[in-house]
């Protein structure tokens, strides 16, 4: 519905967006590629060679890789469980008649706005230190054995400090979602004889699917690159219990100074997320329509 | 000046042709109607003239000049939008002043033009409000008011009453006419309302799936329908059709009568039936009767009409009142 | 009856939010608190709620030992200066995907959306390189170049979604009277999408200030922000509580007090026209 002449000049204005993605996502993704042939390290510069998939046949053989493939599934998978079923009970408590409703919404928001390495170092330090940390005193004050988190249940501690962190977006957007319901749905449903979990199953569940693949979908874009979180917990310690992909390659190509082997690696990370995309964009395409 | 011809015109989305070939000839001054069922491609060949979409092939040529692609900005036209379309962010007085400040029109005679407007249209005292915080007819009224200021060589008129209450359609319907008649610009105004056609038009321009039907005054129109179409599409009620077993020697296979042209009769018309439905509207009486042989046809009575439910009626009409089409659809001259 | 039923339903629910709520909140809470402790009362077993010296001698430890407003200045350009040269480029993409549509719109859009699926490591080799060989390691510019990049299509989806919103007749109003296209976008476009490109502003520099991969990976000092800046404080040097929840206070207190005083508009654009 438009003239030749609007095409054109929405072309014209389309294409700064369109070639600075593209040049991004081309120009260091190609020379990652390349570099991923090749044997180099920053340590020894002038040396590189090329060795066909060597990099990636270490990389993939690297006990290393799957243990921080699975952790990367779980971090992602754990973090959209917790956020979305606590965003959605979150969302219907707030829905209620409530006092004060602004300062809990303040509230609930807040975490939001907290950079992940302030998030990270209060979590690690103030709460879940074995020693002074509040959980630890709290657990003493009640006669059980603090917890060491980060070394005995690494990966789970850092699901919950990310969890913290995204909860309040997905409640909020359900939030806004669930109070978008017409009203006169549930009297219907009311009149119908439907008793609170039917309502909430049958109608106010399908209403929110919507809302839940925005969640997901943006939660998942951010979540697949999880860095500074393990970076200032916990390293990807103990051993790799910890490490993500993100941060495998971050340790082999700018701690061990291995471009190669990173490189090889952040395409096996393109490759994964692709995967993860073309999944996500299913879901997209058929629940954001319209 | 506003004359505007369009030669073989045509428009095709995506390999459907919503415009067919077509030639019409808009003259200075003249209030045209564009009537026809929604998606006839009378809203696309409107926006065609005003430059919102393209033209596939043939020529739009606006007071001689060929103006097929020139964008809509360049062409001189004002539009008046269904939805009124005003700028939410500003004031009744800037909307109008919009299009002028666009002109570059110096401030002192933008005022000026305001407030004649303003005048014309009665919007003095809503001037520094906002379009949200008016009714539909007001909003309606600084919808013209953007258009007129601009002393544009032809209004288009985009189904404008559309979205307004019955009473104030009618109301609206009268001031649109009234301001034609003292602005004498020409105005192209598309409906699907045949009564809006046939009360303002001076010529009104039948479209169906994509062609123009018939163009001509609302009389010749409702009189000397060239089709089967315009002349269901023309009249309210609507024109009674009585489809026939077996063809006219004229090559006739459908009759057509308005029911204001039906006569009721004590005894041996042309069709005999039992009444129906008696819908009375005060002034006058709407009977479908319920016909041996045919369909229902609808009548129109006398608004005393006695006749109820149940009763059997002759019925009958002039012969020159009745129209006969052949199996194309096309009407039979009489003579 | 059914009146104090109801009322007593109310009271439930509001403790039971309010309980929920103040546990979300409570980490900030006590981040805030503890920064005006002492290192002895912050580590103290028994630690009290409001009961202590109230002391301000940890913002001044923490603004001797690093220069907190550099910093702070850094943030401030890179996440301002980035959404706003963000704006720039998205506003005309975001006007022809929502005016202009055409059977490839939907797919251009997810495209975009798609380079935002990249994972940063899949690009950090090649980005590190080059920055060091256009000398755009730990320099704000480099930064700002970088945050512009990866915010780019949420801001161009942002965007859209508000655009849509808007109808077409105003904008092809604007072209019967006269506009050219720059009054179109000027007059006509941007003040009606004003709220929606807030919003869309705010999210970003949220986004921008608070993003901890590249800014931890291509600063040292120069251009450090606020999140390289409070992550110096995870070495072991830095584990004095009262100290380190001051330095957190310092970082996270200008885009809290952004975030609380626009989380209406925020909200709006959170959801991402996902949810109408």
């Amino acid at each position: 519905m438009a003239t030749t002449h609007s095409r054109t000049l929405a072309q014209f204005m389309l294409f700064p967006s369109v070639v600075l993605l593209l040049a991004w996502m081309i120009v260091p993704l190609c020379m990652t590629l390349y570099f991923s042939f090749l044997d180099y390290n920053l340590l020894s510069p002038g040396t590189e060679e090329f060795i066909g998939f060597l990099n990636y046949e270490f990389f993939l053989t690297d006990p290393a890789f799957f243990e921080s493939f699975f952790n990367t599934l779980v971090l992602v998978g754990g973090v959209l469980l917790i956020t979305i079923c606590g965003g959605i009970g979150l969302a219907i408590l707030l829905d209620q008649a409530i006092w004060g409703r602004n300062y809990v919404r303040i509230m609930v928001l807040a975490p939001f706005f907290v950079m992940p390495t302030v998030s990270a170092l209060v979590w690690k330090n103030m709460l879940m230190n074995p020693v002074n940390g509040l959980f630890a005193h709290f657990a003493t004050f009640i006669g059980i054995e603090p917890i060491d988190f980060f070394s005995q249940a690494p990966l789970l501690s850092i699901i919950i400090i990310v969890s913290w962190q995204w909860l309040p977006f997905a409640a909020l957007i359900l939030l806004t979602a669930i109070q978008s319901l017409d009203r006169e749905q549930l009297e219907a449903a009311d009149l119908d004889g439907a008793g609170p979990f039917s309502k909430f199953f049958y109608i106010v569940l399908p209403h929110l699917s919507r809302a839940v693949t925005a969640v997901i979908l943006i939660e998942t874009i951010f979540l697949l690159s999880i860095f500074a979180e393990i970076l200032v917990t916990t390293s990807g310690g103990p051993g790799y219990e910890s490490t993500n992909i993100t941060y495998l390659i971050y340790t082999q190509s700018l701690l061990q100074f291995d471009v190669g082997g990173g490189s090889a690696g952040g395409i096996i990370a393109v490759i994964i997320a692709n995967i993860v995309a073309i999944f996500l964009m299913r879901l997209i395409g058929k629940n954001l329509e319209g | 000046m506003g004359s505007i011809t369009l030669k073989q015109v045509t428009k095709s989305f995506d390999e459907v042709n919503v415009i067919k070939p077509l030639d019409l000839e808009i003259r200075d001054g003249e209030f045209i109607v564009f009537v026809g069922p929604s998606g006839c491609g009378k809203s696309t060949l409107l926006r065609m003239i005003a430059g919102l979409e393209d033209t596939t092939s043939g020529n739009i040529e606006i007071d001689g000049q060929d103006a097929t692609s020139t964008p809509p900005a360049k062409r001189g036209l004002a539009m008046v939008f269904q939805s009124y379309a005003l700028y939410p962010h500003m004031s009744v007085r800037n909307n109008i002043a919009f299009p002028l400040k666009r002109a570059k029109v110096p401030p002192a005679e933008i005022e000026e033009k305001i407030a004649s407007a303003a005048r014309i249209l009665n919007l003095g005292d809503y001037l520094d409000r906002k379009p949200g915080q008016l009714s539909g007819g007001q909003r309606q009224r600084v919808a013209i008011g953007r258009a007129i200021v601009r002393q544009p060589s032809a209004f288009l008129f985009d189904e404008p009453l559309s979205n307004l209450d019955a009473s104030l359609r009618v109301n609206m319907r009268l001031e649109i006419s009234e301001l034609h008649k003292s602005l004498k610009t020409t105005m192209i105004y598309v409906t699907h309302d045949q009564v809006e056609a046939m009360t303002m038009a001076d010529r009104i321009a039948v479209f169906n799936a994509g062609v123009i039907e018939q163009v001509g005054t609302p009389l010749e129109l409702y009189q000397y329908p060239v089709n089967r179409f315009v002349a269901g599409f023309i009249g309210s009620p609507k024109m009674n059709f009585i489809e026939l077993d077996t063809p006219q020697e004229d090559g006739a296979t459908c009759l057509g009568v308005r029911p204001e042209h039906i006569e009721i009769t004590e005894s041996g018309g042309l069709w005999q039936g039992k009444v129906g439905v008696v819908e009375h509207l005060g002034s006058e009486t709407f009977l479908h009767v319920q016909v041996e042989g045919a369909d229902t046809l609808t009548v129109k009575a006398n608004g005393d009409c006695a006749l109820r439910y149940g009763d059997d009626v002759y019925l009958g009409a002039q012969p020159n009142k009745i129209l006969r089409f052949d199996s194309q659809g096309q009407t039979i001259a009489n003579g | 009856m059914a009146i104090q039923s109801s009322n007593k339903s109310k009271i439930i629910y509001t403790l039971l939010a309010w309980s929920i709520s103040a546990a979300i909140f409570f980490p900030i809470f006590w981040t805030l608190l503890t920064s005006f402790k002492t290192e002895a009362e912050a580590i103290s077993a028994s630690p009290s709620l409001f009961m202590f010296d109230w002391t301000l001698e940890n913002y001044q430890d923490v603004l001797a030992r690093s220069p907190y407003f550099e910093h702070f200045w850094n943030s401030v350009v890179i996440s301002l200066g980035s959404s706003l040269i963000g704006l720039l480029i998205a506003i005309p993409a975001a006007w022809s995907m929502a005016f202009v549509q055409t059977k490839r719109t939907k797919n251009l859009l997810m495209w975009m959306l798609s380079t935002k699926m990249l994972p940063p490591v899949g690009v950090l080799i090649p980005i590190y390189l080059l920055f060091r060989d256009f000398d755009l390691l730990d320099t704000k510019l480099g930064l700002v170049i970088v945050m512009t990049l990866i915010n780019l299509p949420i801001m161009v989806w942002m965007l859209y979604t508000y655009f849509r919103e808007i109808p077409n007749e105003i904008l092809e109003a604007s072209r019967m009277d006269g506009a050219s296209i720059k009054a179109e976008i000027f007059h006509v476009l941007l003040p009606i999408a004003l709220p929606g490109i807030a919003s869309t502003l705010l999210l970003n520099v949220i986004l921008a200030w608070n993003e901890a991969f590249w800014t931890l990976i291509l600063t040292a000092a120069n251009a450090a922000p606020l999140t390289a800046f409070i992550a110096s404080y995870s070495s072991p040097e830095g584990l004095f509580y009262a100290k380190l929840s001051a330095a957190s206070a310092m970082a996270i207190a200008p885009i809290l007090i952004l975030g609380w005083f626009s989380q209406k508009q925020l909200v709006r654009g959170l959801t991402f026209g996902a949810v109408k």
